[in-house]
């Protein structure tokens, strides 16, 4: 038996060993993940073992090193353990912005000081992030960033406004992209600075959705003092490090659409498509689409573990991955008629569907629109001219 | 096994490249034998220099002379196949048919000739102008030692020039193939060229004789072999869909970094540079899925019949999308016969059409899967 055939049987006897029953049934709805965090609020003490089990054995980022809190796995075992995860539809221990986004920055950019600081405790869950990119005037031209950072000698002090920031007013701490200096080309006065939330200064206001949810804040910088060790990266040099981590919150929401979903759309729908041909056709093809997706998603990643992706595929997987998601939903929507219209009774959990099909129409927009993402494809992978 | 080329097949992908697009381009091959209106469709020398080049005996067993390997390298040549649009029969010969074969008495009655590049062989399974393997009607009753096959085939790719073709009847047992050769008695065959200027046939058998040793695994036993030949068939299409759709993309690509209008390289303009981002994005997620399915073939998982379907349709969509984008950016000199453009199209449609379309196959897939 080979080493990896070694690796799989031990995984799955360990996963059977330690992974509770409750974890393995899929979630019902967001309020099922488990974020972690200062305070964190778990929703059952099988949801708490799990977290804590895993962390134990560095597989909340499995593929870290384990001197930062990682499991020290190859792309070759982290993939089997995904795929034993999935055999048994165990569910993700911790879902984090520290995961899928800072700590690949922190990883690449990063001082010393810095990951033994900030990486084990994203790796434990004990810190919830959130992601100030985003402002008023600074969306898809992101960087046009106003949020001032002044350097007070013993201190950087933040002024400005960010928007859309996910989940602000639940994270303890935020990676933010701020202006170092006002006065160069803007790609080049960007800083990439890290601070606590519940700094003096820092105040958030979700903003209601046309799901009825509040996922999003707007997130105000009054006066913020912020210690001098704490910007990623060299100061100026802060739009780098956004670049890279964009690639990372794109993988993250390209593959969005997949996690934790049946293979089959059609499957799933299949007493609403007995007697809707059309329909049944349109999930047909979605099938295809859905499942070719997902081949891409495994051939991308074993690509990026392998360091063979182009730079630029992520902008193509989140583009794909999104719009296959916002096309699932309408399909979910049609097949469910008149019963997925309810929006608050308990029949509908509250109107799930109908908020969940809402919701899916971010997934275009946020991490860089459809349109973004489609000009980075041109410009960098096809190299069309002047794009 | 990673979702990527091994450096072994790498190193096969750079050999098929480079020879098929030398041996194999438009101008050699395709042109040559359209514009001399030749009969077969394709050229034999070539058909031999694949076999000096190893490529015939891909996916037959080393104990029976071949190399041994599998559907993703079978790809990889399909692919170049596709690029250059270069007609051969190893498709359908090399890889459908050798696919049947597997495991059979056939084998050695056939494959030492697919080896050398002598021997063609076909498939005869469509009897209307639609792909519908399920409900062959042909007929072979019992007749001597043998059976007596009556019945009418079409779009028997190489059908004119094969010699020999694996056939699909119903027996009393069930479905069942048989190799029959070429020159059978009472079986007629009509060559006609397709939009591509390929050769399909029409086949017609009145009580055409066989013996008992023309069939390919059991009497009765023909779902096992036809679907070895139609999984290999259409994952090797698709792979040849990738190859179609990439090149006419890339062709595409290239002219709108020339093409000037208004005074500007028209790929400077938004609406068409959106376009090819969007193409390209849909031909990597066919050849992600088209790879998926060989590897799943050749691991022989249970659940590539599936992956092929979701293969053969995604890579017909991808790459008919990659020519119909391609010909409408090429403008005007894109309805030309002299540009090549408008040939991908029309290559594109058969191989859409051969072993079943898009619709079929997502079809397909929905029954699998329960729907």
């Amino acid at each position: 038996m080979s080493d990896l055939d070694q690796f799989r049987e031990d995984v799955r006897a360990w996963l059977e060993a330690n992974c509770p029953p409750e974890m393995r049934q899929p979630m019902r709805d967001e309020s099922d993940a488990c974020w972690g965090g200062r305070n964190p609020a778990f929703k059952s003490d099988a949801q708490k073992s799990w977290l804590e089990t895993m962390a134990g054995r560095g597989w909340t980022v499995p593929d870290w090193p384990k001197d930062y809190g990682g499991g020290g796995l190859t792309p070759a075992e982290t993939k089997i353990l995904k795929q034993e995860m999935a055999r048994i539809g165990a569910r993700n221990p911790l879902m984090s912005f520290g995961i899928s986004m800072l700590g690949p920055a922190l990883l690449k950019y990063g001082s010393e000081e810095q990951k033994q600081r900030f990486l084990p405790e994203i790796a434990r869950g004990e810190i919830r992030w959130c992601q100030g990119y985003s402002e008023p005037n600074a969306g898809s031209d992101l960087a046009s960033l106003q949020t001032k950072c002044e350097d007070k000698g013993d201190h950087w002090l933040v002024n400005g406004q960010k928007v859309w920031t996910s989940y602000a007013d639940k994270a303890d701490w935020i990676f933010c992209l701020v202006r170092t200096d006002p006065t160069a080309p803007k790609h080049q006065g960007i800083s990439f600075l890290l601070f606590d939330m519940a700094s003096p200064g820092v105040s958030t206001r979700p903003i209601l959705l046309i799901s009825g949810n509040s996922p999003f804040c707007e997130t105000f910088f009054d006066d913020v003092k912020v210690p001098k060790d704490q910007v990623v990266g060299a100061v100026n040099k802060g739009w780098d490090v956004a670049k890279y981590l964009l690639g990372h919150e794109r993988e993250m929401i390209s593959g969005m659409g997949l996690g934790g979903q049946a293979e089959s759309l059609g499957a799933a729908l299949s007493e609403a498509l007995a007697d809707d041909n059309v329909l049944r056709a349109d999930v047909a093809r979605f099938d295809v689409d859905a499942m070719a997706f997902r081949a891409m998603s495994e051939r991308f990643i074993d690509e990026l573990k392998a360091g063979q992706a182009h730079p630029a595929l992520p902008s193509m997987m989140k583009y794909a991955g999104t719009e296959l998601n916002k096309a699932r939903h309408e399909l979910v929507m049609a097949a469910g008629g008149s019963n997925a219209l309810e929006w608050e009774s308990d029949r509908s959990n509250k109107g799930k569907a109908a908020r969940e099909w809402l919701r899916t129409k971010a997934n275009s927009i946020e991490g860089g629109t459809s349109e973004v993402q489609l000009g980075i494809i041109a410009k960098r992978i096809l190299e069309l001219p002047g794009a | 096994m990673p979702l990527y080329l091994n450096d072994d097949q790498a190193m096969l992908r750079d050999t098929a490249r480079g020879f098929i697009a030398g041996e194999g381009a438009i101008s050699k091959q395709l042109r040559h034998w359209r514009d001399t209106q030749c009969a077969d469709g394709f050229g034999h020398a070539l058909w031999q220099q694949f076999a000096e080049m190893g490529f015939n005996g891909i996916l037959i067993d080393e104990a029976d002379g071949g190399l041994g390997l599998g559907h993703v390298e079978a790809g990889i040549v399909l692919e170049e196949i596709g690029r250059n649009l270069t007609p051969s029969p190893f498709l359908v010969s090399a890889v459908a048919f050798v696919a049947a074969l597997k495991g059979t008495a056939q084998r050695a009655r056939w494959y030492p000739g697919i080896i050398s590049g002598e021997t063609v062989a076909a498939l005869a399974i469509d009897e209307g102008p639609k792909h519908r393997p399920e409900g062959v009607a042909m007929r072979a009753e019992r007749s001597g030692n043998g059976f007596s096959l009556s019945g009418r085939k079409q779009f028997v790719v190489q059908g004119a020039s094969a010699d020999v073709t694996l056939v699909a009847a119903n027996t009393d047992e069930g479905l069942t193939l048989f190799a029959v050769e070429r020159g059978a008695k009472g079986l007629a065959v009509e060559g006609v060229r397709l939009a591509d200027s390929s050769i399909g046939a029409r086949m017609t058998f009145e009580s055409v004789e066989v013996d008992a040793d023309a069939v390919v695994g059991e009497v009765g036993g023909g779902e096992a072999v036809l679907s070895r030949a139609l999984n290999a068939g259409r994952a090797g299409a698709a792979a040849e869909l990738v190859g179609v759709g990439v090149a006419a993309m890339d062709m595409t690509v290239d002219y709108l970094k020339q093409r000037k209008q208004f005074g500007r390289l028209i790929g400077e303009f938004q609406a068409l540079q959106f376009r090819a981002a969007h193409l390209y994005s849909e031909l990597e997620i066919a050849r992600a899925a088209t790879l998926k399915a060989q590897q799943l073939l050749d691991e022989g998982s249970p659940e590539a019949e599936g992956m092929v379907s979701v293969a053969k349709a995604k890579a017909g969509r991808a790459a008919q999308l990659a020519c119909q984008e391609g010909v409408q950016m090429h403008g005007g000199i894109g309805m030309t016969d002299e540009y090549d453009i408008g040939l991908y199209m029309k290559r594109d449609r058969v191989l859409n059409e051969l072993f079943g379309d898009p619709a079929y196959h997502a079809d397909k897939l929905a029954r699998m899967k329960g729907y």
